[in-house]
């Protein structure tokens, strides 16, 4: 963060012969004493993604912000002249949104923290002991990643018929709890991984239980990567779309966010409108939740268990 | 309003149920295993066992039973005229056939939904393989330039500088907005009078493109969403990487007189190595799989912006062929596996992993 270079590193970077900085080769180096002109390309470099990532969110919030149906408009700006919350008031009144809402954090917030402590426990047991069938059950684990989306949806339709799931929450529930839990257990192996074993075997040698050394000791060192492992189950069982629309039929008052919007779509008038409105109010608890997680994204996503 | 307040009684009561039931079924389980395995066979695996039950019996549940499921469903002729509660499909097995009119009983009666993966068309038109390569390409371009683009932009933001936050924080929105908006807006940017890029080629005196006619550009407008939303996941895991390195390699490499190019390929190259292979292998699985950014970007039009997930949707779905989709979805699932295997034994990828 701290931008003022030291008397030393002043002292390299003028070291280095001027055009080397500028070339190509200067961005693979990761350091500091770079020249003015590099840093004000760099930044200049970052504003420009920034922008891209950005836009798109944007564009949305500017439909979202026109009035009526003056919706398909050649203008690009941001902030229409004749800016209303007009389709914010009608999706809030005429609508279901806000049941669609309460439904979806409702089954999230409850799906996520059954994720989260199904992943931890197993996790931890991968990490820990060599039992018989670790490494198959981990390739297992990998391997799920790679069944299509759509091909358990045919199983599961017609088992879900069988068993008496379609139009409640039961089936969504279970599913969503359990979907993450293959990526989690990775995520959350490879951090417990560099959690050093001496600290649980000193805790052992003191009497403790193997779930007091997990409890006390590895839960609290590994919040990162539990706040990731949330994360990731929060957004899964949020944004879900195919298996919602499976399971919760056509009962509107049981349905979830996603569900709802797009029947904003499916009326005789598509409400783009009112669509947009929707579509900010759903992301902006997710940027809140992402945002302030951010501190523990970069430390807490440990794919291969890097050691420095 | 008054539907939501008459609902959040009911939906709570139902949720809260079913949670109590997963929790009082775990417990079950867990005694289970506790008498079991601990009291009676004395294993020394009683407490890994117990943590994994709960993960097990789900996947079990979830995953394992609906895939036997899948792979006896591929072996049947279901289709939506044979489709019901009572079983009126049955296993494509020529029971009826005359023995000297089918040639060969495996792949015409066995196993033929699976030969008809590669000997007719998949969808009304196209065949496996020109689908299947379209996916290699769709693959590659994208996982070319999620790490190519997430390497670069961790590099700029692992240096000390002004405003790091704020661009990472930026850098990752694509990541946190529901894919479905995110997907749904882009496409409107692809609209013909009214999206971006069409308004900016004619400002610029270009001619407008055909995003959603001109299969070409229909595939090239779905890479571009896809790398804009897979960019900020790599970032993050380099960034993980990168700042796992310790700063005395290249501090060594400096009195050494090594280049920036030099550190690079010697220093930061190797050390995010074991980073790098799990989150390609990821990356390129997840990208082969991708369906909402072909489906909501394509809409089901252009058969050929189809990959092979669309392409098995459309099967299942739109040609309510159940039974060969089954089979298909097979043929997917094992080249991916085929790849991933390959991949991490060229690699040596995930040797430290599970070991």
């Amino acid at each position: 963060m701290n931008a003022t270079p030291t008397s030393a590193t002043q002292v390299q970077g003028k070291t280095k012969k001027p055009g080397k900085t500028m070339s190509l080769a200067g961005f693979f180096q990761s350091g500091r004493g770079d020249s003015p002109f590099k840093r004000i390309l760099i930044h200049l470099t970052l504003i420009i993604v920034a922008m891209i990532s950005l836009y798109p969110l944007l564009r949305v919030l500017s439909v979202s912000l026109r009035p009526g149906d003056r919706l398909l408009s050649t203008s690009l700006a941001i902030i229409p002249p004749d800016a209303s919350l007009e389709n914010y008031i009608s999706l809030l009144t005429d609508t279901n949104f806000l049941l669609w809402v309460w439904n979806s954090f409702m089954i999230t917030a409850a799906t996520a923290t059954i994720g989260v402590i199904i992943a931890s426990t197993s996790a931890y047991a991968f990490s820990r002991w060599k039992f018989p069938g670790r490494k198959a059950g981990l390739i297992f684990l990998l391997s799920t990643q790679m069944i299509p989306a759509a091909m358990l949806m045919v199983p599961i339709f017609i088992l879900s018929v069988r068993l008496n799931l379609v139009g409640s929450y039961r089936g969504l529930v279970v599913a969503y709890s359990i979907t993450a839990v293959p990526f989690s257990i990775w995520i959350l192996k490879g951090y417990y991984d560099t959690i050093p074993r001496e600290l649980e075997e000193a805790a052992l040698i003191d009497g403790a239980s193997r779930l007091t050394t997990f409890v006390r000791i590895i839960i609290p060192l590994s919040t990162p990567s539990l706040a990731i492992v949330f994360l990731f189950n929060f957004m899964q069982a949020w944004n879900d779309y195919l298996l919602a629309r499976i399971l919760l039929a056509n009962a509107s008052e049981i349905w979830t966010w996603p569900l709802g919007l797009q029947s904003l779509q499916d009326q005789f008038r598509t409400s783009w409108g009112q669509f947009a409105a929707g579509s900010i109010l759903v992301t902006i608890p997710v940027v809140i939740l992402f945002l302030y997680s951010s501190k523990y994204l970069i430390s807490g996503l440990t794919l291969g268990g890097v050691k420095g | 309003m008054e539907v939501f307040f008459g609902q959040v009684a009911p939906s709570l009561k139902e949720v809260g149920s079913t949670i109590l039931l997963i929790l009082a079924a775990t417990l079950v389980l867990e005694l289970l295993l506790y008498l079991i395995l601990g009291k009676l066979l004395k294993s020394k695996y009683t407490v890994p066992f117990m943590l994994m039950a709960p993960a097990a019996v789900g996947l079990l549940f979830l995953i394992v039973y609906p895939l036997a499921w899948e792979f006896n469903l591929s072996l049947t002729n279901m289709s939506l005229r044979h489709f019901g509660d009572k079983a009126e499909y049955h296993w494509v097995v020529c029971q009826a056939a005359e023995p000297g009119t089918v040639q060969n009983w495996i792949t015409d009666c066995l196993i033929k939904n699976y030969a008809d993966v590669f000997r007719l068309p998949v969808l009304k038109q196209v065949n496996f393989f020109p689908v299947f390569f379209r996916t290699v390409l769709w693959t590659a371009s994208n996982v070319v330039c999620h790490v190519v683009f997430g390497l670069a932009l961790a590099l700029l933001l692992n240096r000390p500088m002004r405003g790091k936050g704020i661009y990472r924080a930026l850098i990752i929105l694509p990541w946190a907005i529901p894919q479905v908006i995110a997907v749904l807006a882009w496409r409107g940017e692809f609209h013909y009078e009214y999206g971006y890029f069409n308004i900016m080629l004619t400002n610029l005196g270009f001619e407008a493109i055909r995003w959603k006619i001109d299969p070409l550009w229909n595939f090239i407008s779905m890479v571009m969403v896809n790398v804009w939303l897979g960019v900020p996941f790599m970032m993050v895991i380099f960034l993980g990487g990168l700042q796992s390195i310790s700063n005395e390699y290249y501090e060594a490499a400096e009195i050494d007189g090594a280049s920036n190019f030099q550190k690079f390929r010697n220093i930061t190259l190797p050390l995010i190595q074991p980073v790098m292979t799990p989150a390609i292998i990821l990356g390129t699985i997840w990208t082969f799989n991708n369906f909402n950014i072909p489906f909501f970007i394509n809409q089901n039009e252009l058969e050929t912006s189809d990959i092979l997930v669309t392409a098995l949707y459309r099967a299942a779905f739109q040609y309510n062929r159940y039974g060969f989709s089954a089979a298909f979805a097979f043929v997917i699932f094992i080249f991916l596996l085929i790849y991933s295997i390959f991949y991490i034994r060229v690699t040596g990828g995930l040797k430290e992993v599970t070991e």
